[in-house]
């Protein structure tokens, strides 16, 4: 029987969350894998490295974001007390550049002048675009050609940052089919390249150098809430593609047995149309994508199925290995939220806080949405605000009618 | 004997190369690919390997990919592609096939279920691209106990400590993997890969087998002095690629690749030759 304890002493030394993760690749890449986790595990517990990275998260990110209660939300739900975790304020508008500027130190210390990344809403993309900007890293980013389509704000975003977005033709055009391409290019340019991966699935030790750098996110959201509540929240809500932010957020309370968390999935038109991308709470098989095992959206041939949600950094058939995990031993919830409420969720809180969540978070509003009412109001949720809506502006006038 | 292994043992004493090539199953189209089988054999393969189509073939180029997705757009799944090996089994019970592709299909299929199938097909060795040694404890006992023999790509960035367990685990060949990058790239360094391949022939006596890069006769020629073996894919592939509409034509032209390969390693006393010098 694992105990909530032993969680956190995951991954093993293979890169394995209990029957998922590890590091399935092709031989071509294990050399840098290996590499890249000697650099990492003799970094993780070095005094400098970690005081470089505070350094860079105060000064450049700006943080810690703040723990924000939504009061006037709150209060029009009738129930709990719901708190953003305010991702949203950091530079570039997302959680991703905490992990952003962690792998981009490893790049330095590794001496790669080139970094490379898979984005799928574009988010990541920005945040790998803004850190090699700093550094002076030439770099690209893979895209799906849908996506490049779906966010064209954030892909002038990084042309203006300097870097280069290449489009994917591939498979269904989308995050991974990005990630796919950023593989090949990394097995082919291992020498000069770092590969920023930005969520917690991919090859050992990705998944958990990854988790390592959002949970910043997490201990701050604990320590906040002890200040501004006076005790630790009853329910956590976070939403989950790959799931970084969310593991972010999970991660430091996991052995708070007195704390509820639910991983919000896209549930697209619904997982009863199959049309969704919520490989957790449609049971979906176990599988093996980029690297890991974890929950696989495939077909009977096991071929990976297309997916399909309102928002584009949702948009993908797998999830970390260890929000699978997670999931069996039954300590997070896995939920899913349909397009129609994540919208309305988008509206909700944009005219009552005055706040604009990216469709993304919106999916863990969604949910805040229905669970609050349930509760009471001397109980406290806290929603991860894992990013900001205005790259989404041009995908909601589309909906409502309106061209540019 | 495995018939890998008395492939092996007879171009050995033939004091021959093998050559090894690869073809996605399905592509084209399903109902070709057996053909294709029995006319790369004609032409002069030693061992076949057969591509199962993946969805994410993440360790390959765009000609491998394209590939992948033709056979896809048929539905092509591994119960097909045993299918289609049983079929090639009953014209020709003497060369080996080698299936290789990713790991999910198997998984979906049921390992068990896939081994023991692919077992009585007359399967003989599989290569799974995302699956190193280490990753290898379920699947390599039941490839034992069906008898299919388990290949894996060494690269030329592979440490010493990883070559020893991979050496250790592989059986049948060793494929090399003879430059940094996905199937179909650029231009290979014999010299580099003649040191590596010695160094590997340190740690084992399977034969040493070597892919990416090799397009031409004259490619397998030069890499034929190195190794034990040849393997030619992107090449093959984009043949089938350029004659989709007209597969008598492809057909043709695999032939004439293939011919041209081993005529070449053939006129070039190859690495066996060397060795029974030594």
């Amino acid at each position: 029987m694992t105990t909530f304890s032993d969680l956190t002493r995951l991954p093993d030394a293979r890169g394995h969350f209990g029957p998922y993760g590890g590091r399935f690749v092709s031989e071509t890449l294990s050399f840098a894998l290996e590499d890249l986790e000697k650099t990492y595990m003799s970094l993780r517990d070095d005094p400098d490295f970690q005081a470089e990275f505070d350094h860079d998260l105060a000064h450049y990110v700006g943080r810690p974001s703040p723990l924000y209660h939504a009061e006037r939300w709150s209060r029009q739900l009738g129930g709990a007390q719901i708190w953003l975790k305010r991702e949203d304020l950091n530079h570039t508008g997302a959680h991703k550049v905490n992990n952003t500027i962690g792998q981009a130190l490893l790049a330095k210390k590794g001496g790669k002048p080139r970094v490379i990344a898979e984005t799928g809403a574009g988010q990541h993309g920005v945040a790998t675009a803004t850190v090699a900007a700093r550094l002076g890293l030439k770099c690209d980013i893979y895209m799906g050609a849908e996506d490049v389509q779906r966010q064209k704000l954030n892909v002038y975003r990084m042309h203006l940052l300097g870097a280069n977005v290449i489009p994917v033709e591939s498979g269904s055009r989308t995050l991974k089919d990005a990630m796919n391409e950023a593989l090949r290019d990394w097995v082919t340019n291992v020498d000069d390249t770092f590969y920023i991966i930005g969520t917690v699935a991919g090859p050992h030790p990705y998944p958990m150098l990854v988790r390592d750098f959002n949970a910043v996110v997490g201990r701050e959201a604990r320590k906040q809430s002890l200040e501004q509540i006076g005790r630790l929240p009853d329910t956590l809500i976070a939403c989950v593609g790959g799931g970084s932010n969310a593991l972010g957020l999970f991660y430091p309370f996991v052995e708070d047995e007195g704390v509820h968390m639910i991983g919000v999935e896209a549930g697209g038109d619904g997982i009863e149309t199959g049309r969704h991308a919520a490989p957790l709470s449609a049971n979906a098989p176990r599988g093996v994508l980029h690297g890991n095992r974890t929950y696989l959206m495939s077909d009977e041939g096991g071929q990976v199925l297309e997916t399909h949600s309102i928002s584009a950094g949702l948009d993908y058939p797998g999830v970390g290995p260890e929000h699978a995990l997670w999931k069996d031993v039954g300590r997070v919830e896995y939920v899913a939220a349909n397009d129609e409420a994540v919208l309305e969720a988008f509206r909700e809180l944009t005219h009552v806080e005055g706040i604009m969540p990216a469709l993304e978070s919106a999916h863990a509003l969604a949910h805040a949405k229905v669970l609050a009412p349930t509760m009471r109001t001397d109980q406290h949720i806290v929603v991860n605000l894992s990013g900001r809506g205005d790259k989404d502006i041009l995908t909601v006038a589309k909906i409502d009618g309106v061209e540019f | 004997m495995n018939r890998i292994d008395q492939r092996f043992a007879d171009l050995k004493e033939q004091k021959r190369t093998a050559l090894i090539p690869f073809i996605t199953a399905g592509d084209p189209a399903p109902e070709h690919t057996v053909g294709f089988m029995h006319a790369l054999v004609e032409a002069g393969a030693d061992v076949i390997e057969l591509g199962m189509p993946f969805s994410d073939p993440m360790a390959d180029g765009p000609v491998i990919q394209k590939a992948c997705e033709r056979a896809l757009k048929h539905n092509v799944r591994l119960s097909h592609i045993l299918a289609m090996v049983e079929e090639f089994r009953r014209q020709d019970n003497e060369t080996p096939v080698v299936l290789m592709g990713y790991l999910n299909p198997l998984e979906r299929m049921g390992l068990q279920a896939f081994a023991e199938q692919a077992s009585a097909s007359g399967v003989d060795g599989v290569l799974v691209v995302d699956m190193p040694p280490e990753e290898a404890d379920e699947i390599a006992p039941l490839f034992k106990e069906y008898h299919l023999q388990s290949i894996f790509l060494v690269a030329p960035t592979t440490s010493k400590e990883r070559a020893a367990i991979i050496c250790d685990h592989g059986e049948g060949y060793l494929y090399y993997v003879s430059l940094k990058g996905v199937t179909g790239a650029a231009t290979l360094d014999v010299t580099s890969i003649d040191q590596q391949l010695e160094s590997l022939r340190q740690m084992t006596s399977i034969p040493l087998c070597v892919g990416f890069g090799i397009r031409d006769g004259e490619t397998a020629a030069a890499v034929g002095k190195v190794a034990d073996g040849v393997v030619v894919g992107s090449a093959l592939v984009s043949r089938i690629a350029d004659n989709c509409e007209r597969p008598e034509r492809a057909r043709e032209e695999l032939k004439r690749i293939l011919s041209d390969m081993r005529q070449a390693l053939d006129a070039c006393p190859g690495r066996c030759f060397r060795q029974d010098d030594l």
